[in-house]
C-alpha cells in the first residue's frame, strides 16, 4: 500500500480577542491508498481544524499555520497558492461536511450544484454533464434521480441532502474523501444508510476516506485505522482492532469505559473521565491529559511524551509506555487509581 | 411494585399548522410509570418524544386524554393543587447553552423554582443553593458566576440542580446528554443515577442514543411519528424486539466493537419518515415496513400486551 496523505507536525493557531488558541499542536498521521481512517476526539480537540488545514479551508484572517507539512500523493500541499489548491480541492480531494442543511446553496437546484463542480474540474462535454449528474445521484441511492436534479435543497430531507453532498464529493473521482462528522446531524436509521453508502462507495470507487467523528460506534463500523485526538494532539493511533482491544493510552481507555457496554445483561456503572479538557489558550507543557489521568506521574506534567511504537501500526504518546515507567497494575495496587 | 406515580391515558397533542390542517405530534399514547422507575423514551427526530415529555409536565396542554399524577387528573387541578403539581414535576432540558438565562447568576437560576413557590428566603435559600451545588458536583464558589463561565457539562449540572431545588418526585429529562461529549455524558448519567437513589426520584428519560437509554432505563418505549410502537423492559426490548420498527432501529445502532461489525444483519429502512401532517393511514410505519401487509393500510393496530409486560402496536401480533 502506498501513502496517499501524510501529515507531519501540523500546528495551527487562531487569533481571538482572548489571545492565541493553539487548536492543533503537532498532529501527525498518514493515510494509505484505499484505506478508511477515523479521527476521533471530543469537541474542541482540533479534529475539524486538521481537516480544514488539509483542504486549505481555514479562515485566512484569524488562523495561522505555525508549522508542519501535509503531503498528498508525494507533494506538499500545505500553503499552496489558492489556484493550485483549488485544482486539488474537489477533483482530487472531496469533502463531505457535517451539516447538510447549510452546505448546499438554497437558491440553486441540487443537480446544478453538482454540475458546477464537474464543469470546473473535468473536461466532460457540456451536453454530457447532466447525464453524469443523474448517474451520480443514482449512485448515491436517491430515488428518481431525473426529478431530483431539478429540486431545491429544501425539498429534500436531511438524509437525502447528505446523499447529494456525497454525490458532489465523488463527482470527480477523488483519491481522497474527507468526511467531517457526516452522520452527526442524522437519525440513527438514516445514519446506518449513509454509513453503508460510504462503505460501498469506498470499495467500488477504490478511494480513501478520512472520517472525522466523535462516535466510537461509527468508528468501529467503518474504519480500518483510528487516530485518537485530544487537545490538539494525536495521542494514539492504530488499527481498529488495536485501538478497541488493546488500547495503550489512558484517554482511549477512558473513552471506551464511558460508553455503555452494548448487549451485556447486567448494568455496570459507567466509568467517566473526571474533569474537562484543558484550555488551549495556555496548553499544558506536559501531556495534555495528565490533569484528568488516573495514572499521571510527575514526568507527565513536566514533559510531553514522545510517540512510542508498540507495533508496526500502533503508536501512543504516553509515559506509561516508556520502559522506565511503572506497570499500570503496580500503580493500581499502590493505590494510585481505583 | 407499587402504585403508578404517573398514568398517561390516550393522550393526544395536535398543533394547528395553518388552515384546517393539524400536526399530530402525539397521537393516542398510553403508559404508566411506577414510583422509583426510569422509563426511557426513544425515537427519531420528529417522532414526538419531546412533545410527549413536555405535555406530561404540563408545558403543553394535551389536546385530548388524561394525565394522572399521584392519583389526580392534572387537567382538573386549580390554584394551590396545580402549583403543587408544578413543583412535584420538573424538567431537565437538552441544550445547556440555551436553557440557562445568560443574564442571571447561578444562584438565582437554581433558586428560581424556590422563589416561584416561595419555599425559602434569605440565608436559608442561599444555603439550600450551596447544598444543591455540592450535590451536583459543583462548588459554593460557583453560585455568584454567570452561565457563560461554565462548560457544557457544568451547565447541565446547573440545570439538574435547578430541577432538584424544589424537591420534585418526578423529572422529565429531555435529551439531557445529547449535547455533551462522550466522556462528560458518562459523568452526567452517573450523577442522575446517584440522585435518583438519594432523592427517591422517578425519571422519564428521553434520548435517541439507544445504548445510553438501555443503560439508564428500567423500561423503554419506542416512538415513531407520534405513536408508541412498543414498550417493554429494557433487556426484553433489546433481546427480543417485536415491532419491525424496533428491530430496524436496533440493527442500525453502530456498536463500538469492531468484532461485531458485519456479524449482525442490518435491516435498512427504505426512505424517510413521512410528514406527521399527513401520516399514512392505518399503521404509521407501514410505508417503510419490510413486513407490511394489506391490513396495515386499512386499520390502526391495537396497543396490546403481546407478552407479559411487553406491549406492542403491530398487526403481526393481533391474533
Amino acid at each position: 500500500m502506498s501513502r496517499l496523505l501524510e501529515v507531519e507536525d501540523l500546528q495551527v493557531s487562531f487569533k481571538t480577542y482572548g489571545g492565541e488558541v493553539k487548536a492543533v499542536r503537532g498532529v501527525d498521521f498518514y493515510l494509505n491508498q484505499g484505506e478508511v481512517l477515523a479521527v476521533v476526539g471530543e469537541s474542541g480537540c482540533g479534529k475539524s481544524v486538521t481537516a480544514q488545514s488539509i483542504m486549505g479551508l481555514l479562515p485566512k484572517k484569524v488562523s495561522r499555520i505555525k508549522g508542519g507539512s501535509v503531503t498528498f500523493e508525494g507533494e506538499e500541499i500545505l500553503g499552496l497558492p489558492k489556484k493550485q489548491m483549488q485544482a486539488i480541492k474537489g477533483s482530487k480531494i472531496g469533502l463531505i461536511s457535517q451539516d447538510p442543511m447549510t452546505s448546499l446553496n438554497p437558491t440553486m437546484m441540487v443537480g446544478k450544484q453538482i454540475a458546477e463542480v464537474i464543469k470546473k474540474h473535468t473536461d466532460i462535454a457540456k451536453n454530457q454533464i447532466k447525464v453524469r449528474v443523474i448517474e451520480l445521484l443514482a449512485m448515491v441511492g436517491l430515488p428518481n434521480p431525473e426529478q431530483r436534479y431539478s429540486q431545491y435543497p429544501h425539498e429534500l430531507s436531511g438524509g437525502m441532502r447528505q446523499r447529494v453532498l456525497i454525490a458532489m464529493a465523488i463527482s470527480c473521482d477523488p483519491q481522497l474523501i474527507i468526511a467531517d462528522e457526516p452522520t452527526t446531524a442524522l437519525d440513527v436509521t438514516i445514519q446506518a444508510q449513509i454509513l453503508d453508502l460510504l462503505k460501498d462507495l469506498q470499495k467500488s470507487l477504490d478511494t480513501s476516506i478520512m472520517i472525522i467523528t466523535h462516535d466510537l460506534g461509527v468508528v468501529a463500523e467503518v474504519a480500518q485505522r483510528v487516530a485518537v485526538m485530544y487537545a490538539g494532539v494525536i495521542v494514539e493511533s492504530g488499527t481498529v482492532e488495536e485501538i478497541f482491544e488493546n488500547p495503550d493510552h489512558p484517554y482511549t481507555w477512558g473513552l471506551l469505559n464511558s460508553i455503555p457496554k452494548y448487549g451485556s445483561g447486567e448494568k455496570d456503572r459507567l466509568i467517566p473521565i473526571q474533569g474537562s479538557p484543558p484550555d488551549l489558550f495556555a496548553p499544558p507543557t506536559g501531556c495534555p491529559f495528565a490533569a484528568r489521568c488516573e495514572y499521571a506521574m510527575e514526568i507527565c506534567v513536566q514533559e510531553m511524551p514522545d510517540k512510542k511504537r508498540t507495533s508496526e501500526t500502533h503508536h501512543a504518546r504516553c509515559w506509561l509506555n516508556d520502559p522506565r515507567a511503572p506497570l499500570v497494575k503496580d500503580l493500581i495496587s499502590a493505590g494510585r487509581a481505583e | 411494585m407499587s402504585e403508578p406515580l404517573l398514568e398517561v391515558k390516550k393522550v393526544k397533542k395536535y398543533f394547528k399548522v395553518g388552515g384546517k390542517k393539524s400536526l399530530k405530534a402525539v397521537d393516542d399514547i398510553s403508559f404508566s410509570i411506577k414510583k422509583g422507575e426510569t422509563l426511557g423514551l426513544v425515537g427519531e427526530s420528529g417522532s414526538g418524544k419531546s412533545t410527549l415529555g413536555r405535555t406530561v409536565v404540563g408545558l403543553h396542554n394535551a389536546t385530548d386524554g388524561r394525565i394522572i399524577f399521584k392519583g389526580k387528573d392534572m387537567s382538573t387541578l386549580r390554584g394551590k393543587e396545580a402549583r403543587e403539581f408544578n413543583r412535584a414535576m420538573q424538567m431537565i432540558f437538552q441544550d445547556p447553552h440555551a436553557s440557562l438565562n445568560p443574564r442571571m447568576r447561578v444562584i438565582d437560576i437554581i433558586a428560581e423554582g424556590i422563589d416561584a413557590h416561595s419555599l425559602l428566603k434569605g440565608k436559608e435559600r442561599k444555603e439550600r443553593v450551596f447544598e444543591l451545588l455540592e450535590k451536583v458536583g459543583l462548588s459554593q464558589d460557583h453560585a455568584k458566576r454567570y452561565p457563560h463561565e461554565f462548560s457544557g457539562g457544568q451547565r447541565q449540572r446547573i440545570g439538574i440542580a435547578r430541577a432538584l431545588a424544589v424537591q420534585p418526585d418526578f423529572i422529565v429529562a429531555d435529551e439531557p446528554i445529547s449535547a455533551l461529549d462522550v466522556s462528560i455524558q458518562a459523568q452526567i448519567v452517573n450523577l442522575m443515577e446517584d440522585l435518583k437513589e438519594d432523592e427517591g426520584l422517578t425519571y422519564l428519560f428521553i434520548a435517541h442514543d439507544l445504548g445510553m437509554v438501555k443503560h439508564i432505563s428500567d423500561r423503554i418505549g419506542v416512538m415513531y411519528l407520534g405513536t408508541m410502537m412498543e414498550l417493554a423492559e429494557s433487556d426484553a426490548l433489546f433481546e427480543e424486539p417485536l415491532h419491525p420498527y424496533t428491530q430496524a432501529l436496533m440493527s442500525a445502532i453502530p456498536i463500538p466493537n469492531p468484532k461485531e461489525v458485519g456479524q449482525r444483519e442490518r435491516i435498512v429502512l427504505p426512505g424517510d419518515p413521512p410528514s406527521p401532517i399527513t401520516p399514512p393511514s392505518g399503521c404509521r410505519f407501514r410505508t417503510r415496513c419490510p413486513q407490511a401487509m394489506d391490513i396495515c393500510a386499512n386499520a390502526t393496530p391495537e396497543w396490546l400486551e403481546a407478552k407479559e409486560n411487553h406491549w406492542v402496536a403491530c398487526h403481526l401480533y393481533n391474533s
